[in-house]
């Protein structure tokens, strides 16, 4: 055989299943991101107290498609004085890296593109800040003034915020000795805690950074539409704006899967070690059948008949994720009456059900992301930097050493939890004394740089 | 056999793009090539089994320094900067250093064949998925073996940190003043 040939039957021999996981996170991530924008416009709806979206489909479920062929079929326009090529790069740019990024997330123990590198967290954190290359080449190629100047926050504001993050994450990666992905997780089953509750300030302070990041309200100051149109996005239109878009969703899943992994427990389910709660291990199958059962429900009470079509389609789709979820129990029911022969799928099944967990997890932190936003007013840009420089990265280096003092207190013998709590009352002291003396600086600052301004004006 | 692929992929980019950087006459164009050469060197880093100088690359050059430069070359001006520059030996500079990079490439293109991969493909070589994970292996060595330069140059690198701080600070008092 030729060897060129005999190379690649080899090559996809041995990488068949990564990539074809590649294959899927392209395809999907962009439909998820569809979704996850019709989620939260419902969401501002539900808070602002009006309906949202409801035209396209039942209670506007189609939505995401309509816009993206919205999207696709717009007029592609490059301004005149633009620099074509890099105009042309910068978008994708932003997208491509934070597809590649969710290559080293493991979505469950089973679920991951790359397998199982030794620098798992480090490979997300520093293939997902490439993202902000397009960022700032876009707002340059643009040849806008409003452009460039949301470049130049959004970098600034990128800056400033992955030194927080990035000390958030050394106290969580103190706590679990490892940089790779699944060994976090175990650790946190080996611990038997979720590592939010030993370092709460850590993940606090990953979760503001990490809104920093992805650009969203409170600190969306890159696209302020009332100072700069949109920002880096101003010039772009059409399906260029599409991949900025989505590149931004796309790296929002990203920071809640590295805030999962590292914080949350990643694909265990609550109280993984507590024999009495192995019932949970049912709640996926029974919360999709029980979302099936209400889709029935609601069926009947549809104005269209397309539109009770679609809720029984969407309740038979439930009933069948439901039984792939509790097929592991089906098959032992069968193996009881010794119908099933030697059938076994003990290989998927642990692996569905930590996908289940972690993306639940997932949408709870998006969740949250959303929740601010229709909550807390925009920052003003220098709020913003005083808030990372002054505060968020001084608690963040604090909080490393109380974290290393905790860990070392433990293994001298402490409790665990005595140890967390003490080191955790001096950072909570810090923090208090770091937001008092930030205050009291920028008191005495206004009222020096306010004197000379009453007389201009 | 996939692993000469890979090198001569990543390693044909590295040098596309360095010789792209080079001849391109916008500096924001020249600094797309250079990432663009950089991630190829983290690939063939990767390549050989080095995960952690990969994602070092990455994080440091790619997400660091460049950003940096981008942002040094979005604020200049170049095109005016470009006028001063006065370079009378550029032709006879550049005619030497190509001299002796072709003589380079040659030898090292005529003596391959003797190496211990018998020529341009590298053949019966470990696979580097033997190694041992290189991240612990790099802490550990920087932690032991090697902790007064590592400390001396961390220190050297907080005391740049501080410096820059201070005449960032200096000028801004200056003005206000």
């Amino acid at each position: 055989m030729n060897p060129t040939l005999h190379a690649i039957l080899v090559f996809l021999q041995t990488w068949w299943v990564e990539l074809t996981c590649g294959v899927v996170i392209v395809a999907v991530v962009p439909l998820v991101a569809g979704y996850v924008v019709l989620v939260e416009r419902k969401l501002m709806a539900d808070m602002q107290a009006r309906l949202g979206p409801m035209r396209v489909g039942p209670h506007g479920l189609l939505q995401p498609i309509a816009d993206a062929v919205k999207l696709l079929i717009k007029e592609d326009i490059i301004p005149d004085e633009a620099d074509k090529f890099i105009f042309w790069l910068a978008p994708v740019i932003s997208m491509v890296a934070a597809l590649t990024s969710m290559g080293a997330i493991a979505f469950g123990p089973s679920f991951q593109v790359a397998r199982d590198i030794n620098i798992g967290i480090l490979f997300v954190l520093g293939v997902s800040s490439l993202g902000f290359l397009g960022i700032i080449l876009g707002g340059w190629a643009s040849n806008s003034h409003y452009s460039i100047l949301g470049a130049l926050r959004s970098t600034a504001q990128l800056v400033s915020y992955e030194t927080a993050g990035g000390l958030a994450i050394i106290s969580g990666l103190l706590l679990s000795g490892t940089l790779s992905i699944s060994g976090i997780v175990a650790a946190q089953e080996k611990h038997h805690v979720w590592f939010i509750f030993l370092a709460p300030v850590a993940a606090f302070i990953y979760l503001a950074a990490s809104i920093a990041e992805t650009n969203r309200a409170p600190f969306d100051l890159p696209e302020a539409e009332s100072e700069l149109v949109a920002g880096y996005m101003t010039e772009y239109s059409g399906f260029r704006w599409a991949l900025y878009f989505l590149g931004e969703y796309a790296n929002m899943i990203v920071v809640g899967s590295v805030a999962t992994t590292l914080f949350l427990g990643g694909w265990l389910r609550p109280f993984p070690n507590v024999h009495w709660l192995n019932w949970l291990d049912f709640l996926p199958a029974l919360i999709i059948a029980l979302i099936g059962v209400y889709s029935i429900y609601r069926a009947g009470k549809q104005p269209v008949k397309i539109q009770t079509g679609f809720m029984w389609a969407v309740a038979l789709a439930c009933f069948a994720v439901a039984f792939v979820f509790a097929a592991p129990w089906l098959i032992q029911l069968l193996h009881k009456f010794g119908l099933a022969g030697s059938l076994s799928l003990d290989f998927v099944i642990p692996g569905l059900n930590g996908a289940f967990w972690f993306l639940l997890k997932v949408s709870a932190y998006i969740y949250v992301f959303m929740w601010l936003r229709f909550t807390l007013p925009r920052y003003r840009f220098d709020q913003l930097m005083h808030l990372g420089w002054y505060i968020l990265i001084p608690l963040a280096i604090v909080n490393v050493f109380a974290v290393g003092v905790a860990m070392l207190l433990e293994a001298n013998g402490l409790n665990r939890w005595l140890a967390m709590i003490l080191t955790l009352i001096v950072v909570l002291a810090s923090a208090i004394f770091l937001v008092r003396w930030h205050d009291r600086r920028t008191e005495s600052a206004s009222t020096a740089s306010l004197a000379p301004d009453s007389y201009a004006g | 056999m996939l692993d000469s692929i890979l090198f001569y992929f990543f390693g044909g980019i590295a040098v596309i793009g360095a010789a792209l950087m080079v001849t391109s006459r916008n500096a924001i164009h020249s600094a797309v090539f250079l990432i663009t050469t950089l991630l190829a060197t983290a690939g063939i880093f990767l390549q050989l089994g080095a995960e952690f100088l990969f994602i070092a690359q990455i994080i440091l050059y790619v997400g660091g320094i460049m950003v940096l430069f981008i942002f040094v070359i979005m604020l200049v001006r170049l095109d005016v900067a470009l006028h001063h520059i006065r370079f009378r030996m550029k032709n006879l500079v550049v005619t030497i250093v190509i001299a002796v990079l072709g003589a380079e490439a040659g030898a090292i293109i005529y003596y391959a064949r003797k190496l211990p991969g018998q020529g341009l493909f590298i053949q019966n070589v470990a696979p580097a998925s033997n190694l041992t994970p290189n991240s612990e292996k790099l802490a550990q060595s920087l932690f032991t073996n090697y902790l007064l330069p590592f400390e001396i140059a961390s220190v050297l690198l907080l005391v740049a940190m501080v410096g820059a701080v201070v005449m960032a600070k200096n000028k801004k008092r200056s003005e206000d003043s």
